[in-house]
């Protein structure tokens, strides 16, 4: 039982970096399901597949609003002056310069489909209200216009687009 | 024997950090230098095996109420989800649900370690106390934590308990109605299991600090029973030595845990907690969860309601009176022959219990358990205090060093001085 | 004393074993099948859950639910694994409750695989007014919502590795399903029910399911079934389907559970070696010093 004491200091080390090895890749594959757990369960994965959305019930001028994976969006049927009101303005002078035309997908420029959420913290901007007659924000005064860009306020980027496609001139798929 | 700290700092830092809260002395004196008697055989790593189950309990307990829904009408389908939808939800409610049942063997087994060497003797009335008292408190949050997935043995479970309190006179009645939060076992219930079954684990885990302070101001026990005389001869430092010992063990209870868990998972549940509660109708046994077995069969054991309750707390209360209830002064049975003996018929005894406990209260089962509910309190509150008198110990060793020689044929024992200071376990 | 402490101990175990009593209604033993799913590399078998699945749809799913269970489900790994473009169109043929529109109502749409499978009665009543009073218990979790009893010492062999057995649940659909016989002479049934040796009390409200040549199974190329359209197979594959609804990730968890243990044998190799180089510190320095 002697022997041990001084002799091998270099099996006994690569013993405990082994030991000490094995066990920290232990510990790191049992944190994986704890963290992995808070990630969309598989149910709202499936929830999250595409929607198809109906226009034909909504009027010209009007907002709709609707949900997908749980965010809002809104999608508004522009009259011909608030398409001409998003199409002349000068980009290059927006906050966040972007043409009218490629927030909107070709030969449907009547309908306008945007994530409902401001930009700046995340609150519902009001429809058909502001400087631009497009959306404000109530919480911090964002202002958006027709085509939701922002013009004015502390909202840095224009209301994004979610991602959809056209199934028929009426019907369009989001997700 | 933790009292005085080892440790010094040696940065400016942790002299400074020291000098305001001496945390790291209070670990470093408590679980570093902190001297373990060199005797200690593998039962004595279950108190690290409970330490390991408390937390896995709580990390697991935390991360399903992430996902669990505690409303009578949604319980039992988020438990559903969480087994199908959330990632590895099967894994973290098997984890928790059994984890539960390990907690419990592996508590039996350090109660009965406690039993057979006599740690409750002097001067570990007051740990041992302690540990009576986190048993109990183990005991609630089990049973609310199996009301939680609202299946039928939840729900059937939890009215039976709660009747019990419906055997005291006059008061019994309004306890159950304020124990319920209505006039059955309903939502209000749940929700109020549902609460406790968070904050009790907390409570343990308060318990379990005062338990182990008080165990190092008065030092382990050990397999020979014997008070610590030297401490360079009987006793070895926590680090590394009870530390790599601790870790082993719990890896080793963690396959054990882990067979389980992946490949009988339901095999310690019951069938019928996959049904959902229903008030109309009743299963066909009800039975509780395994480690409350041998309290069922007492409870049953006796014909008159409130005498049934009463046995059925008398028999954990009784063994908070331990240490008076054992009039001998040798700790391990080791050297106590006849104590030795009747301990085993004692494990038997709460086992034939555990299977009484299982089967319906009909015929011979009832007359079995009744013999058996008799010699469990025979054996702390007449053969215990009669055994210590009339008694006669072996031989013990002089010295815990002396017990190690012993065991290890005239090997040489001692722990020259410095030893314990190599800083050389990195696992 | 030795022979008073196990008088004694002799005294507790015969009151324990004259316990057992001769109890009349025993519960007959459904005999235990072979099922792919057991032992520890278990796996399902797809086509038995596909085929299973078939003789659900076809034969039981009037009666009894599956509302646990997703259509999504069907092409998850570990399961019958039919393609997705399968379950789209299987989603598709179910009519969902969905809603209210626009004007409040609400309205049936085509499934979705996101969809769970629809309840075949609206409630509990409704089920059992539809069904003479008794209620067709829902599929999703009935291979593990019911088992029958092992007896000593069976119980406890269940529990060791390779012997192991989990599969009671299983066992007992199985023998139910082809448990049906004529009811003993004596045996008085009221009417709507029927004998069958494995149900508790042996009266069971639901008339014999399955019949040979029921549900068509796949053909191979010679035309011929490429496991037998009787009844014994009908309810082993169905059985089998009802376990993996029970117990959809069974597979990971058998698959993760053999990672887990080889792991923690080699860690706990490891630190008893490690130990006892720790420990051996203990004894040495005596020698030296």
């Amino acid at each position: 039982m002697a022997e041990t004491a001084t002799a091998e200091p270099t099996r006994r080390d690569f013993l405990f970096i082994a030991t000490g090895a094995v066990g920290a890749v232990g510990v790191a594959a049992v944190a994986w399901p704890f963290i992995a757990q808070m990630n969309p369960d598989a149910a709202t994965i499936a929830a999250g597949a595409p929607v198809e959305v109906d226009l034909e019930p909504i009027a010209e001028g009007q907002i709709v609003k609707l949900f997908w994976r749980g965010k809002l969006i809104f999608v508004r049927h522009r009259t011909p002056e608030e398409i001409k009101a998003a199409e002349e303005v000068n980009v290059a002078s927006l906050p966040d310069p972007e043409a009218d035309s490629a927030r909107v997908k070709e030969g449907h420029a009547q309908w306008l489909v945007v994530y409902g959420n401001c930009t700046h913290l995340g609150c519902v901007p009001l429809g058909h209200a502001g400087a631009y007659d497009g959306w404000l924000c109530p919480c911090h005064g964002s202002v958006f216009d027709t085509s939701g860009r922002i013009r004015q306020g502390p909202a840095p980027t224009n209301l994004p687009i979610p991602p959809y496609t056209f199934v028929s001139d009426t019907k369009i798929q989001i997700g | 024997m933790s009292g005085h700290s080892t440790y010094v700092p040696k940065s400016a830092v942790a002299k400074w950090f020291e000098s305001r809260l001496p945390i790291i002395g209070l670990v470093h004196s408590s679980f570093v230098a902190y001297p373990t008697p060199r005797n200690l055989n593998y039962f004595w790593t279950f108190g690290a095996i409970l330490s390991f189950m408390l937390v896995a309990q709580i990390v697991t307990g935390v991360v399903l109420v992430m996902h669990y829904t505690p409303n009578a009408s949604l319980a039992f389908t988020s438990v559903e989800q969480i087994m199908r939808d959330v990632n590895y939800g099967w894994l973290l409610r098997y984890l928790h649900a059994n984890g539960a049942s390990m907690f419990f063997i592996a508590v039996y087994i350090h109660i009965f370690r406690g039993l057979y060497y006599g740690s409750y003797k002097a001067p570990r009335e007051v740990l041992w106390i302690l540990g009576v008292i986190i048993f109990l408190l183990m005991m609630a949050t089990a049973f609310m934590g199996y009301v939680l997935p609202w299946g039928q043995m939840s729900f059937w479970g939890a009215t039976v308990i709660t009747n019990l309190f419906s055997a005291l006179p006059i008061v019994g009645e309004p306890i159950v109605t304020w124990l319920w939060g209505g006039y059955s076992v309903g939502n209000p219930t749940l929700n109020r299991f549902f609460s406790l079954h968070y904050l009790l684990p907390f409570m343990i885990a308060g318990v379990v600090a005062l338990h182990i302070w008080a165990l190092h101001v008065v030092g382990q026990n050990n397999p020979a029973g014997l008070d610590v005389k030297n401490l360079k001869k009987d006793t070895v430092p926590f680090t590394p030595y009870a530390t790599i010992k601790d870790f082993f063990a719990v890896v080793c209870f963690f396959i054990f845990f882990a067979w389980f868990v992946f490949y009988i998972p339901n095999y310690l549940g019951h069938a019928d907690n996959y049904i959902e509660a229903n008030p109309a109708v009743t299963p066909a046994h009800i039975v509780p969860e395994w480690y409350f077995l041998p309290f069922y069969a007492i409870l049953r054991a006796i014909p008159d309601k409130l005498a049934g309750v009463l046995a059925m707390f008398g028999a954990i209360a009784v063994l908070a009176f331990l240490p008076w209830l054992d009039t001998s002064k040798v700790r391990s049975a080791t050297y106590r022959p006849l104590y030795k003996q009747l301990f085993w018929v004692f494990v038997l005894c709460c086992i034939g219990l555990g299977y009484l406990g299982a089967k319906p209260p009909e015929g011979g089962y009832v007359i079995a358990a009744r013999v058996l509910t008799a010699y469990y309190f025979l054996h702390f509150l007449v053969i215990l205090p009669i055994l210590g008198l009339i008694e006669k110990p072996r031989p013990m060793p002089g010295s815990i060093a002396e017990d190690v020689l012993r065991k290890h044929g005239g090997a040489p024992v001692g722990l020259a001085s410095g030893a314990s200071a190599e800083p050389h376990s990195k696992g | 004393m030795k022979k008073t402490t196990l008088l004694i101990a002799g005294f507790l175990a015969a009151a324990v074993a004259t316990a057992v009593p001769a109890s009349a209604a025993e519960q007959a033993k459904p005999p235990r099948q072979s099922w792919s799913f057991a032992g520890p590399f278990g796996t399902y078998d797809r086509a038995q859950l596909q085929r299973g699945f078939k003789v659900y749809r076809e034969v039981c799913a009037s009666c009894h639910g599956l509302t646990r269970v997703a259509f999504r489900n069907l092409s998850q790994p570990g399961g019958p694994e039919f393609t997705e473009g399968q379950v789209k169109a299987l989603a598709a043929e179910y009519q969902i409750q969905d809603g209210p529109n626009e004007a409040g109502d609400m309205f049936e749409r085509p499934g979705r695989p996101a969809d769970h499978f629809p309840p075949p009665f609206p409630n509990e009543n409704a089920a059992r007014a539809a069904n003479g009073g008794a209620y067709p218990p829902d599929f999703s979790l009935l291979a593990k919502a019911r088992t029958y009893e092992r007896g000593f010492p069976l119980f406890l062999i269940d529990a060791i590795p390779f012997f192991e057995y989990a599969e009671h649940g299983v066992d007992y659909i199985y023998a139910l399903l082809t448990g049906y016989r004529e009811a003993p002479a004596g045996t008085t049934l009221q009417p709507g029910q029927y004998w069958n040796e494995y149900m508790p009390g042996h009266a069971i409200a639901m008339p014999p399911p399955l019949s040979d040549g029921q549900v068509e199974y796949p053909k191979d190329e010679a035309g011929n079934p490429v496991v037998p359209e009787t009844v014994d197979q009908y309810a082993r594959d169905v059985a089998a389907f009802m376990m993996w609804a029970a117990e959809p990730h069974l597979e990971a968890r058998k698959a993760m559970g053999f990672k887990v243990i080889i792991f923690l044998i080699v860690f706990a190799a490891l630190l008893y070696f490690t130990k006892k180089k720790i420990w051996a510190r203990a004894y040495a320095e005596e020698a030296h010093g």
